[in-house]
Order: structure tokens, then sequence, then C-alpha cells
């Protein structure tokens, strides 16, 4: 099978990819990190296995990135010589959410249920997409939006 | 207040994708991660759309093909690392854009002959070598040209898969006798490439 120019990778995805990293990590960082996504991306394309799905892929790469962001984050924060806690990346906060009360409700959610819930609705991406994406099942993915969106209704009333 | 899902379709304030999409295609390509670079190109027939490797000008599109066919061909001959870029092909817009102006009567730029292979590249080869500005020759006598006289009809189709139109000049190929044979671009832009060039009558 073909796979697309990378260029029609750019024009599918470039946008809701930009928008998840905005709403992910804030504007900040996240020129960074679409710029990593991108190179990644583009180093490893002729290789590319999962030409099916390449927006999972794509995603898939970018979901690291916000992960990294944040440990990076955080590892700026400690104070040299304290102990560093890198499991914990399932709890990490939005380092500089974007502006609003809902933003930084959602920068408070763990990583996977921010980057599904945030796959979901600002890049649009299918059930099936974001599983890929978050190495899960396409039922996780489900799960995982649904607990984020109870969580973030919880704390809006 | 909206639902939650509707407040979080709406996404946040986003900066204009353009200026995060061209400092990633300078790093990309100081990097040398861009294989094809390629850019559209503004002419008075339409726009076409141009593309550059490392060694040179390897495709170019007149105004009539799809731009995603443009990309496929790209994809299949070249590389799937097609990025646009127009930084990379500056080079060729500059003198397309002198060329119909009617400043210019040959280009300048080397040419990537990798799309085109065999019978088919010597004859472009010759062609974009021997057929200057303004001449016309005929698919024969190129057959000739090439020490192939009964192979017109083989000519014909070299020119039908000429990757680098206008700058291959297959426009300034005839039927014998003159009459105009065919263009991949549409016979109107062959007659009007060679109105620019003055190789016919008005």
């Amino acid at each position: 099978m073909r796979p697309p120019a990378f260029q029609a990778v750019i024009d599918e995805h470039g946008q809701p990819l930009y928008r998840y990293l905005v709403a992910a990590v804030g504007v900040h960082d996240a020129n960074d990190c679409f710029q990593e996504t991108m190179l990644a991306a583009l180093r490893a394309y002729p290789r590319l296995q999962h030409r099916d799905n390449v927006g999972g892929w794509l995603f898939t790469i970018a979901h690291h990135k916000v992960i990294d962001s944040a440990r990076s984050r955080e590892r700026r924060a400690v104070p040299v010589g304290a102990a560093v806690d890198v499991g914990g990346a399932e709890m990490t906060e939005l380092p500089d959410p974007p502006d609003g009360a809902l933003w930084k409700k959602v920068g408070a959610l763990p990583t996977k249920q921010r980057s599904a819930v945030l796959l979901r609705y600002v890049a649009d991406r299918s059930y099936a997409e974001i599983g890929a994406a978050l190495e899960c099942s396409e039922a996780a993915a489900r799960q995982n939006v649904r607990a984020a969106l109870q969580r973030l209704r919880e704390e809006t009333t | 207040m909206s639902s939650i899902e509707a407040q979080l379709r709406n996404g946040p304030a986003v900066d204009d994708l353009d200026d995060v999409l061209a400092s990633f295609r300078r790093e990309a390509d100081r990097e040398g991660l861009i294989d094809v670079a390629w850019s559209r190109v503004d002419t008075p027939y339409g726009d076409m759309r141009v593309a550059a490797t490392d060694e040179g000008l390897v495709h170019l599109a007149l105004p009539n093909v799809d731009e995603d066919v443009f990309l496929e061909n790209l994809v299949d001959e070249v590389s799937p690392r097609v990025v646009e870029h127009p930084k990379r092909v500056d080079g060729v817009r500059r003198q397309l854009d002198q060329y119909f102006a009617g400043k210019r009567t040959s280009f300048d730029v080397p040419v990537d002959w990798r799309m085109t292979r065999g019978f088919r590249r010597t004859v472009l080869e010759r062609l974009y070598t021997e057929v200057r500005f303004g001449e016309v020759v005929s698919y024969k006598e190129l057959a000739v040209r090439v020490g192939n006289p009964r192979a017109s009809r083989a000519v014909g189709t070299a020119m039908a898969t000429n990757p680098v139109p206008i700058v291959v000049p297959c426009h300034r190929v005839l039927r014998t006798g003159g009459s105009l044979g065919g263009y991949g671009g549409g016979l109107e832009l062959k007659l009007h490439l060679l109105r620019l060039e003055g190789a016919l009558l008005s």
C-alpha cells in the first residue's frame, strides 16, 4: 500500500494535532512539542508500518511528547539533589494550561484521561485512533474519555 | 453554559498554524529530512506545482493536474517524505515567472531525471539540450535525432510522460506538417506557449 505523501499527513492532521498539544501543554510548550512530533514522524516516515492508521501513529508520538514535556517541567521544578519520581507521570499536573477554568481542570486530569478526552473532543479523533495513540484498546479509550468527562462534570458542579 | 463536550470541541485559543509549520519546515530541511520540496507556482495559465530533490527540479505539474496526483507521483517515484517548502524551489519559481513574462528564453536549473528512464529519458534529454526557445521539431525528427527514425510513436509517449514539462519543452514537438499533436496540459496551453515563444503566428 502506498503511504500518503507526508504533505497529506500535515494537511490532514496538522491543525488537530496542534490544537491537541495546546490544550494538553499550553501554547509555549505546544510549539516545541509540535515541532518535535512532526520531526520524529518525518524521520520515521519511510519505515512506517501502520499505513492504515497514520493518524493514530502520529498522535502516539504526540502523546509521548506530552508526557516528556510534563516530566521535564517537573524535573526543572525540582531542586537539585531532590528525588525525582518520574513513575508518577499518570498524575502529572498540567504545566502551563491555556487560560480558563475548564482547561485548568483538564490539566489536573491523569495524563491518559487527559489525552483521551482531548483527542476525542479537541482533536476530533475516532476511538480507534485514540486507542492506537494511547496504546490501549478501543474500549479502554472509551472508558478513559468517559472517566475524564465524569471528573470534569463533578468538578464543575 | 454550554456542555463540557462543546467547550472542549471549541478548543483553547491557538496561534496561527502557519508560523509553527514554517519553523518545522526550516528545521526539517536543516536536518535533511525533506526528500522532496514542493510549491505552488502562480502563472498566467493557472496554478502549477513544482518539486525539487537535492539534485534538482524533479517534477512539474501543469494546471490541469490534480494536486493529489502530483503528490502521489512523487511518493511513487521518489519518496514519501514530500513537504511543501517554497524556499527550496525559489530559483525555478523565479525563472518560470520570468519565462511567462517573456523575459527568459531558457531555464538554468539542474534537472533531476529520476522520474523518467530508458528510451523516454534519452528522448527528453535530447529535446532539453537541442530544441531551443522559438524552435519546433516533429515527433519524427526527434525520433531521427535519437537514432531511431521509426520510433515517432514512442517519442509521443515520451512527451506524454514528461515529468518536467515547460522546462523540458515537449510543447515544442509537433506533428510532421505542423499540426499541433497532443499536450498533457491541454492543446490550448500548448498554443499559448508556442505563441509566447514566437514559434507560431498568432
